[in-house]
């Protein structure tokens, strides 16, 4: 399923098994689950809901270690938090007290880096303005709206410059258009500040939309069942969404998550 | 500060006088019964210089011992914030702790401290008022959302670090808002040692000598005294929450 000429391997994930323990007994979560990402890519992980998405970003970031299996980043098995990720969640989580920008250098007080305070804010402006967000730094996080905390908090998933980026359904909570306008947001961010991505969502459209691919996780405990590249295109546009090939991969995907769910045996034709 | 936020409060301060002194004006009653504002200015004309001393001493007291109260709170609420097994073990000890009330320790306290009376007005006033700054402090770092720390501690943050930036800045306007229920709960601790007390000094033993003597008014004006009091603090700790958490306020 893997395509074994892949050398240029940033995350690599191999036959992790993880269960969390609970008050009636272990938990298993992930079981054979296999991922792999080249320097430079963006894979999308879509499964039904509570398959331990979740779990698979904890790893990558070392903040849960698998009990079997390997989590590499760089060839480097990951057994701690290393600096150079950055984080976006659902819920922005930025911090109240702060400014915007405040709030976008808060990694640079904690990852030895060498930029001098002045660089540090020139490259957090920098960054706000590539997500559309010039004008608001001094402003507060409760001032913002939904989506532009959400801008925010990509800025400081970034600001460190981290080998990875992780973004655990970043834009779940957010109404369709202004979803749609982070995406395209994310393909210019991608542009101008190249990072290697693992996208965790349960948006079939934004995985093939945003990711060069997509894979497949099985119900928990998650497995991976299924994995789509997708052809890269150039920049992408939202009209890329209406076209035959891309209604053929959400097709394709859909048939994998009822698979996943349990609904359809493997063996029918999507 | 705007003029309005001044004059509101003042005219709603003179309406509540204008309209205790009509009452008892109307009612007719003796000072025994209810004294008047009118009655009082002799009252704090006449014990003047003892209103400042007593005042004082209260005040002291009271600071003195909300100090301590913010100091064990806040670690207390840090050791139940942080660890599930000591909040589990330390929670009933401190409910029951609070339930007992503290009008039957005063005695005990005052017993077994007999002569230290600054040293047991402080503990009664710190043992009244530490309960909410604890519950608030262990609260509000409980209920962290996971995401904040993962923030963090994926760029390899240590727990100390997560503490500072995140976690004690987040718990602020909980804490203030314990605070300004154990600063008045500090001044009930102060004045119920400092009345029962034998010989005691502070406002209580004022109140406490005004009943001695049947001095009604005297035992009013301490009262205000009090509540007067009452409100610098209050607003001494309303400010220090505008200068630290002033950014969880919407209303502005």
């Amino acid at each position: 399923m893997m395509p074994d000429d892949m050398i240029d391997k940033l995350i690599d994930i191999t036959a992790v098994r993880h269960s969390y323990r609970t008050a009636s007994g272990p938990l298993p979560v992930l079981d054979g689950l296999e991922l792999s990402v080249p320097e430079g890519g963006f894979v999308a992980v879509v499964g039904p809901s509570g398959c331990g998405k979740s779990t698979l970003t904890r790893l990558v970031a070392g903040l849960l270690i698998p009990d079997e299996g390997e989590v590499r980043v760089h060839g480097t098995r990951i057994t701690a938090p290393r600096s150079n990720v950055g984080m976006a969640f659902q819920n922005p989580v930025l911090l109240e007290w702060r400014t915007i920008l405040q709030n976008v250098l808060l990694p640079l007080e904690i990852v030895p880096n060498k930029l001098s305070r002045a660089e540090a804010r020139d490259r957090a402006r920098r960054l706000l303005a590539l997500v559309g967000l010039d004008g608001f730094e001094d402003k507060r996080p409760s001032e913002l709206s939904g989506g532009m905390k959400q801008r925010a908090s990509l800025c400081r998933a970034l600001i460190h410059q981290p080998e990875v980026l992780i973004l655990d359904e970043p834009f779940g909570a957010l109404d369709a258009f202004t979803r749609e306008d982070l995406w395209q947001t994310m393909h210019k961010v991608k542009a101008e500040e190249p990072f290697t991505g693992v996208l965790i969502t349960h948006d079939l459209r934004e995985s093939i939309f945003l990711a060069d691919r997509v894979v497949v996780l099985s119900s928990r405990p998650a497995r991976t069942q299924f994995v789509l590249d997708i052809p890269d295109t150039g920049l992408r546009t939202l009209d890329d969404l209406y076209t035959p090939e891309a209604a053929e991969r959400l097709n394709i995907l859909r048939h994998q998550i009822e698979v996943a769910q349990g609904r359809t045996p493997a063996g029918d034709a999507a | 500060m705007k003029a309005r936020q001044i004059i509101v409060p003042l005219v709603a301060v003179i309406v509540f006088l204008i309209a205790w002194e009509a009452l008892v004006w109307i009612m007719g009653w003796p000072n025994y019964k209810m004294a008047s504002p009118s009655d009082l200015i002799p009252a704090y004309e006449r014990y003047w210089g003892l209103f400042l001393t007593m005042g004082w001493q209260t005040l002291w007291r009271t600071v003195a011992g909300l100090v301590l109260a913010v100091i064990f709170g806040v670690a207390l609420g840090m050791v139940m914030g942080f660890s599930r097994t000591m909040r589990d073990a330390l929670y009933p000890l401190l409910v029951g702790f609070n339930a007992v009330p503290k009008a039957t320790v005063v005695p005990i306290v005052a017993l077994m401290f007999v002569g230290w009376h600054d040293f047991n007005t402080v503990l009664i006033a710190f043992m009244i008022s530490f309960f909410p700054i604890a519950v608030s402090v262990s609260i509000g770092l409980s209920t962290l959302e996971p995401e904040y720390r993962d923030i963090l501690r994926s760029l390899g943050a240590s727990q100390a670090t997560i503490f500072w930036k995140i976690a004690l800045p987040k718990t602020l306007p909980e804490f203030f808002g314990a605070l300004k229920v154990a600063v008045t709960l500090a001044f009930i601790g102060t004045n119920l040692m400092e009345i029962v007390s034998p010989h005691g000094r502070g406002l209580g033993a004022l109140f406490d000598s005004g009943k001695t003597n049947s001095d009604y008014p005297l035992m009013f004006a301490v009262l205000i005294a009090l509540a007067f009091l009452g409100i610098v603090l209050y607003y001494i700790v309303v400010a220090l929450e505008k200068t630290f958490a002033g950014w969880a306020d919407r209303t502005v």
